[in-house]
């Protein structure tokens, strides 16, 4: 293969190429759309059982044309029959979620196995018939995009645009029955047809996108791109962009490399590069991604950490001058002294290994000295940290006590968990709500005894 | 019609298959996890692939390995994008399953030349040719697809029973089984390495169909029937035992009604197996759409008081 080659398949140049790549192109944007959905009413496995459930009405449309005369592997007459045997699947695993104890998951393996049985069995019969090849038919289960000529295309792109404009009409409603069926139904919304209406789209989806991908690897269109979109934001309009645009792209992608490298089984290859996607995407998407997650994570503990010495380190000073002053405690200035660092040690459970880190952490912020004597001296911007992370833990604790009815002893620990995520409007709302019920005070006292080492 | 011996050879075959599927199925049910056998069956290729790339025989041992081997990892890979990616069970089930399937398709096609290993032969399997591979046991002939799913069905069997209190326990409650000092996560491994080699036993036997349908079906049929644990496991055996009976009676019978001469068992057995839980959910006692008509819907079953006496169900 040289360059020349390479360059008329990516740019569409090639008739059957650019037909095959146009066609599952478009059908990823269509699966990704419905996928979303699907994916949000965690029912992605639906789509599986449903295309396995497609394949006893091909081999019965098939059976019934050949011996009526007909052409049996005509598109539109094997996905009619793939569409009945599909719906038929989908109701049994409503009818069978409604009238029995059994779950979502055992109706869907159920319709899965028993219709997937069912069809190999007919398909195996219908392979007898004398005169009549068909063998085509097994391109179903493991699909073949080069079969696909400009009729099959035309059918393709036709469904999936009405597909495509169907979702995005009902998009409202689908929100609605993705996040609370219940409330959706509460309001007036006829949930159950609404849910027939989504699991109507998957199955015209799924039978236009048996011939490319084939029963077994669609339901991978169907779950992979929106799962990938779900890690790049929280929007569902741009998740469900998004994934469509994953749909195109593994379409176009894989459907190119196949046709690049003839003898690969395209299908498999779209699903490839739907998963690569996805992977890249799990680990690295900005939004959701494991490492930047992580990264945030790890972050927010030093934060957490550092914030929990400083406040340490201002209780300690506070305890020093409540000792020299001998008055109860908070009812003056705390001066900024230096103090052992050793006292920080019993304050919490943390090891000296860690707060030492801690300790280096917040000396490069220049938020206190560590000085060669053993003690620490907390800086200016320090000690003003320190203050303003020790008064946020106060009036969380003050907030609690008043309007949460937390018992003084406890909470101290609750407070622990909030206090390093108050947004300066939360605390000004807190200094409102609290300054209404008694005297304000500018660092209120601490409503329990700080243990004192 | 004509029964001759091979014909009995090929129902117990596919009744110890089905009851060795059976059993594990029931506490897949149970805990939600109907779809892993689904999973597993098809996300085994890759292992089969490699084991055959990597030794170049298609010797039962280490295409056994081999597939085993990647059907635990369907099971962990799983867990991880449930858990790292905060995603749907199922969701993630589905991405790791279709793309294990993708990369088996491709390795076997990149290397058609020497393999003589089809995909479709691993997915309807072949039990009607069981009877022709034999090795000789204790001075019998026996179809090694006989012996290889009496072995498995017989060490699911022990396993089931050795365990049985601990299995009992973490379907129900994994919770409660953790505190009492049962690992609920061995067990589910546990569960997990058994599906995967019953799977991988089942499907060079008999191909992956039946055991799909037989995780599933047997059990969920004899959940309509009853809520005893022990009772469950017996009835999905009696009812997978009963499916491979029935379905090869089906696929030398039933086509000739139309004229044609037979059809695929495996498939055969999958579509009995579901015609016995119709009949069941038609008919049962209590909890049937029959007995559901007359008592004009006032005993819904997802109640946990039915019948007489009021007792803990299956569900939680």
């Amino acid at each position: 293969m040289n360059l020349s080659d390479l360059w008329e398949i990516l740019s569409l140049q090639n008739y059957n190429t650019r037909v095959v790549v146009l066609s599952t192109t478009i059908l990823g944007i269509a699966t990704g759309l419905v996928g979303s959905f699907l994916l949000l009413r965690k029912r992605s496995l639906m789509g599986d059982a449903l295309s396995h459930a497609t394949l006893p009405g091909i081999a019965i449309a098939f059976g019934l044309m050949t011996s009526w005369g007909f052409d049996g592997k005509s598109l539109p007459v094997l996905l009619a029959g793939a569409s009945i045997s599909g719906v038929l699947g989908v109701l049994l695993m409503l009818a069978i979620r409604h009238t029995t104890r059994l779950r979502d998951d055992v109706a869907m393996g159920l319709v899965l196995s028993v219709f997937f049985g069912l069809g190999i069995a007919l398909l195996t019969m219908v392979q007898e018939i004398p005169g009549v090849s068909a063998a085509g038919l097994e391109s179903f289960i493991y699909g073949k995009p080069a079969s696909i000529i400009l009729s099959d295309f035309i059918l393709i792109a036709v469904v999936s645009v009405a597909i495509c404009l169907t979702t995005i009409l009902l998009f409202k409603e689908f929100t609605l029955l993705c996040f609370d069926d219940g409330f959706a139904a509460s309001q007036g919304w006829p949930a159950l047809w609404l849910d027939i209406a989504l699991l109507g789209l998957v199955t015209a989806v799924t039978v236009i996108g048996l011939q490319s991908v084939g029963l077994i690897l669609i339901i991978a269109f169907l779950i992979t791109p929106p799962t990938t979109a779900r890690f790049w934001t929280n929007n569902l309009s741009h998740m469900a962009i998004l994934s469509g645009v994953f749909g195109a792209l593994s379409g176009w992608l894989g459907a190119t490399v196949s046709a690049l490298y003839q003898d690969l089984p395209a299908g498999a290859l779209i699903v490839l590069v739907a998963a690569a996607l996805f992977i890249a995407s799990m680990l690295f998407a900005p939004a959701r991604g494991v490492v930047p997650r992580s990264l945030r994570q790890r972050r927010l503990r030093h934060k957490v950490a550092r914030q929990h010495v400083l406040r340490a380190a201002y209780e300690i000073l506070e305890t020093q001058c409540d000792h020299e002053h001998h008055e109860s405690p908070g009812a003056h200035l705390v001066d900024n002294k230096p103090f052992r660092s050793e006292t920080l040690l019993a304050k919490r459970t943390w090891s000296r290994r860690s707060l030492h880190k801690t300790l280096r952490a917040e000396q490069k912020l220049e938020h206190l000295t560590l000085r060669p004597d053993g003690t620490v001296l907390l800086s200016e911007a320090g000690f003003g940290e320190a203050a303003r992370v020790t008064r946020n833990h106060r009036l969380w604790e003050a907030y609690l006590i008043t309007h949460a009815d937390i018992a003084p002893s406890h909470v101290d620990r609750d407070a622990d968990m909030v206090e390093h995520v108050l947004e300066p409007e939360l605390v000004l709302e807190l200094e409102r709500v609290l300054r209404e019920r008694e005297a304000w005070i500018a660092m209120p006292p601490s409503p329990h005894t700080i243990p004192n080492h | 019609m004509t029964w001759i011996p091979e014909d009995s050879w090929i129902v117990l075959t596919g009744a110890l298959c089905a009851m060795a599927c059976a059993l594990p199925g029931c506490f897949l049910v149970l805990r939600k996890m109907s779809m892993m056998g689904d999973a597993i069956s098809h996300a085994v290729l890759p292992g089969l692939a490699t084991a055959f790339l990597v030794t170049g025989s298609r010797a039962s041992l280490t295409m056994f390995l081999g597939a085993a081997v990647v059907g635990v990892l369907t099971a962990v890979f799983t867990q991880w994008i449930t858990r790292l990616g905060n995603v749907d069970q199922g969701a993630a089930m589905g991405i790791v399953f279709t793309t294990l399937f993708a990369l088996g398709l491709v390795l076997i096609r990149s290397a058609a030349d020497k393999v003589d290993l089809d995909p479709s032969c691993v997915l309807y399997g072949a039990i009607e040719l069981t009877p022709l591979d034999t090795v000789t046991l204790f001075g019998y002939l026996v179809p090694r697809a006989t012996l290889v799913s009496g072995i498995v069905f017989l060490l699911n069997l022990g396993i089931i029973v050795a365990l049985f209190k601990e299995f009992r326990l973490s379907a129900f409650d994994s919770g409660l089984a953790d505190t009492l000092g049962f690992s609920s996560h061995f067990l589910h491994y546990l569960l997990m390495v058994m599906v995967a080699v019953t799977t991988v036993a089942a499907f060079e036997a008999v191909g992956s169909v039946i055991v799909i349908a037989m995780l599933i079906v047997p059990a969920a049929t004899a959940l309509l029937l009853t809520h005893r644990l022990g009772l469950v496991l017996l009835l999905a055996c009696l009812f997978g035992a009963s499916s491979a009976f029935l379905g090869h009676l089906g696929a030398i019978t039933v086509p000739t009604w139309f004229g044609f001469q037979d059809t695929n068992t495996s498939g055969m057995m999958a579509t009995a197996a579901g015609f016995l839980f119709l009949i069941v959910w038609i008919v049962a006692p209590r909890t049937g759409l029959v007995a559901q008509f007359f008592h004009k819907r006032t005993d819904l079953p997802d109640l946990p008081s039915q019948g007489k006496k009021a007792r803990p169900t299956a569900s939680r």
